[in-house]
């Protein structure tokens, strides 16, 4: 009886104890004490990353993930009760996206970045909204279907990437004879590929099919080979700020139980021919906890 | 700021490799270039200073075109749009033949780039050496060549070495741009160990460290040559 007793007072202690601990952590969210002391949201954004986020016709940032972010605004305008609450746009790139998130200028880079566990040792990721596999960019009368059939060709490769790493990492295991010609950015890339400077761009295939849509005749263009990979995008947060970061996956978890999520996807890629995929239907249906 | 620090990762393989190859590349790149704008600089400066009428409108417009337009547009420029305007199989080989074309058309960018810098300098360098000077060399029988020879670019030269000195420090970091059409030198391979080992801030602090050294160095060399060249009485020390 007396250990009963004394067992429920060390779990009564502990509970208060891990009240107290987490009303500490939300006091020391440096994102969030960002927020309410600027009154404003600062969302990083690429100028090319179609359809994820990019700059419309007018000069804004849109997208499938600028529109989610809004959403996640919206979720922090209301749980901190600001009514006022700003969005500040700041465009961010592959270079700067990590250290901008890990010192403090945006606190949620919305736009394309993959999960990794090296990144994870400088930000944090919410929940996966996509997922994506790395593919080829290929003129349609070249023939070529395979990392392999570019054997003494070459390949254009965004500078600094993920998937610059895994064909860099694959032209080695395989010593494919494959010359890899690096690239600033997307449309960089594709330039080279329209001007027969290579024979293949190589990203995320989600990033290949805005890249075809987008050209002056799409149907030069093609994406193909096998998936080289399977990557999840998350938005980048700041490293250990449990409450904001608990927020956006909240926002996203609504999101994907009442089929909102799903919608948004529609509208941004259909119009690609990117059909909703089994895996990313799975992810939406892991994604959305309840709550 | 949430940041893990670990300068240990600079002088781990391969990133100390890289850092490396990412200066012999800048050094490379930027002495290259130097040596065509320093040559190529000089003999539009020299026309530019002493011609007249359509050799000086040629060289006027060089160096209008090339120092008016920004640099990371002309890098893009001789990259990706100058091979389109040429004929086809020009175009191919500038594209897959030439070896390492991204090298190749930075030095020449670069170079040319700078030329149009150094071309000023030069001909504000012969535009500085008192009028008496080109009389008395022409007065003592000498042609214009001769006249330019030993007698005006030796004190032109002088007089320009410190604005020089600042053309041949601002090249090793105008190299950078090379980046942008995937050269990978200094601050290229920075952002690859960044993007490798996601520790950017101690992968620029090296790349800081790195361009001040070298620039440190080449104001050192040019100090000692203008103090070794310097003709007692004459030149003002910059």
């Amino acid at each position: 009886m007396k250990g009963r007793i004394l067992g429920l007072a060390a779990i009564g202690v502990s509970l208060a104890l891990g009240v107290v601990s987490a009303a500490r952590a939300q006091a020391a969210d440096a994102v969030i004490d960002r927020i309410k002391a600027k009154k404003s949201i600062s969302i990083g954004y690429r100028e090319a990353s179609i359809p994820f986020s990019y700059i419309d016709a007018q000069g804004k940032p849109t997208g499938y993930s600028t529109d989610l972010c809004i959403k996640v605004a919206a979720t922090v305008k209301t749980a901190l009760g600001l009514s006022d609450l700003e969005i500040k746009w700041v465009p961010v790139n592959l270079q700067n996206r990590i250290p901008l998130v890990a010192n403090g200028t945006v606190d949620i880079s919305c736009e394309s970045a993959v999960n990794t566990i090296g990144r994870q040792a400088q930000v944090d990721f919410s929940s996966p909204f996509f997922i994506s596999s790395t593919r080829l960019l290929v003129k349609s009368k070249s023939g070529i279907a395979e990392l392999a059939d570019l054997k003494g060709k070459s390949i254009a490769l965004p500078i600094n990437s993920v998937p610059e790493r895994l064909i860099k990492s694959l032209v080695e295991r395989d010593k494919l004879n494959i010359r890899i010609v690096p690239v600033r950015d997307n449309s960089e890339g594709f330039l080279a590929l329209s001007t027969d400077r290579v024979d293949a761009f190589s990203t995320d295939d989600i990033l290949l099919f805005g890249l075809r849509s987008k050209a002056p005749s799409p149907a030069d263009y093609e994406v193909v080979g096998q998936p080289l990979s399977y990557d999840s995008y998350g938005f980048l947060v700041q490293k250990n700020s449990t409450v904001f970061l608990s927020l956006v996956n909240a926002t996203l978890a609504r999101l994907a139980r009442d089929g909102e999520l799903a919608k948004v996807y529609g509208t941004w890629f259909e119009p690609l021919g990117v059909p909703l995929s089994a895996p990313l239907a799975t992810t939406f249906q892991i994604i959305g906890i309840p709550e | 700021m949430n940041y893990a620090w670990n300068w240990g990762v600079l002088f781990q393989s391969p990133y100390l490799g890289w850092l490396g190859q990412g200066i012999a590349m800048t050094l490379a790149v930027s002495v290259a270039a130097w040596v065509i704008a320093l040559s190529l600089g000089t003999l539009i400066g020299v026309f530019h200073s002493g011609a007249s009428g359509v050799v000086r409108l040629a060289t006027g417009s060089y160096i209008n075109l090339f120092r008016n337009v920004p640099l990371l547009l002309q890098m893009f420029l001789w990259f990706f749009v100058v091979p389109e305007l040429l004929p086809k199989a020009a175009g191919i080989w500038l594209k897959r033949e030439l070896p390492h074309p991204e090298v190749v058309t930075a030095i020449v960018a670069l170079g040319l780039f700078t030329a149009s810098r150094v071309a000023v300098q030069v001909a504000a360098g012969i535009a500085a050496v008192s009028r008496g000077q080109s009389m008395a060399a022409r007065a003592s029988g000498l042609s214009t060549i001769q006249a330019y020879r030993f007698v005006l670019l030796p004190q032109a030269f002088r007089i320009v070495i410190p604005p020089m000195t600042s053309e041949f420090l601002t090249i090793f970091k105008n190299s950078s741009i090379a980046l942008t059409i995937g050269v990978y030198e200094l601050t290229a391979q920075t952002q690859q160990i960044q993007s490798f080992t996601y520790q950017g801030f101690e992968a620029f602090t090296a790349a800081t460290v790195v361009y001040m050294t070298i620039a440190l160095m080449v104001t050192t060399l040019m100090t000692v040559i203008e103090r070794k060249v310097s003709i007692p009485g004459r030149t003002a020390r910059g």
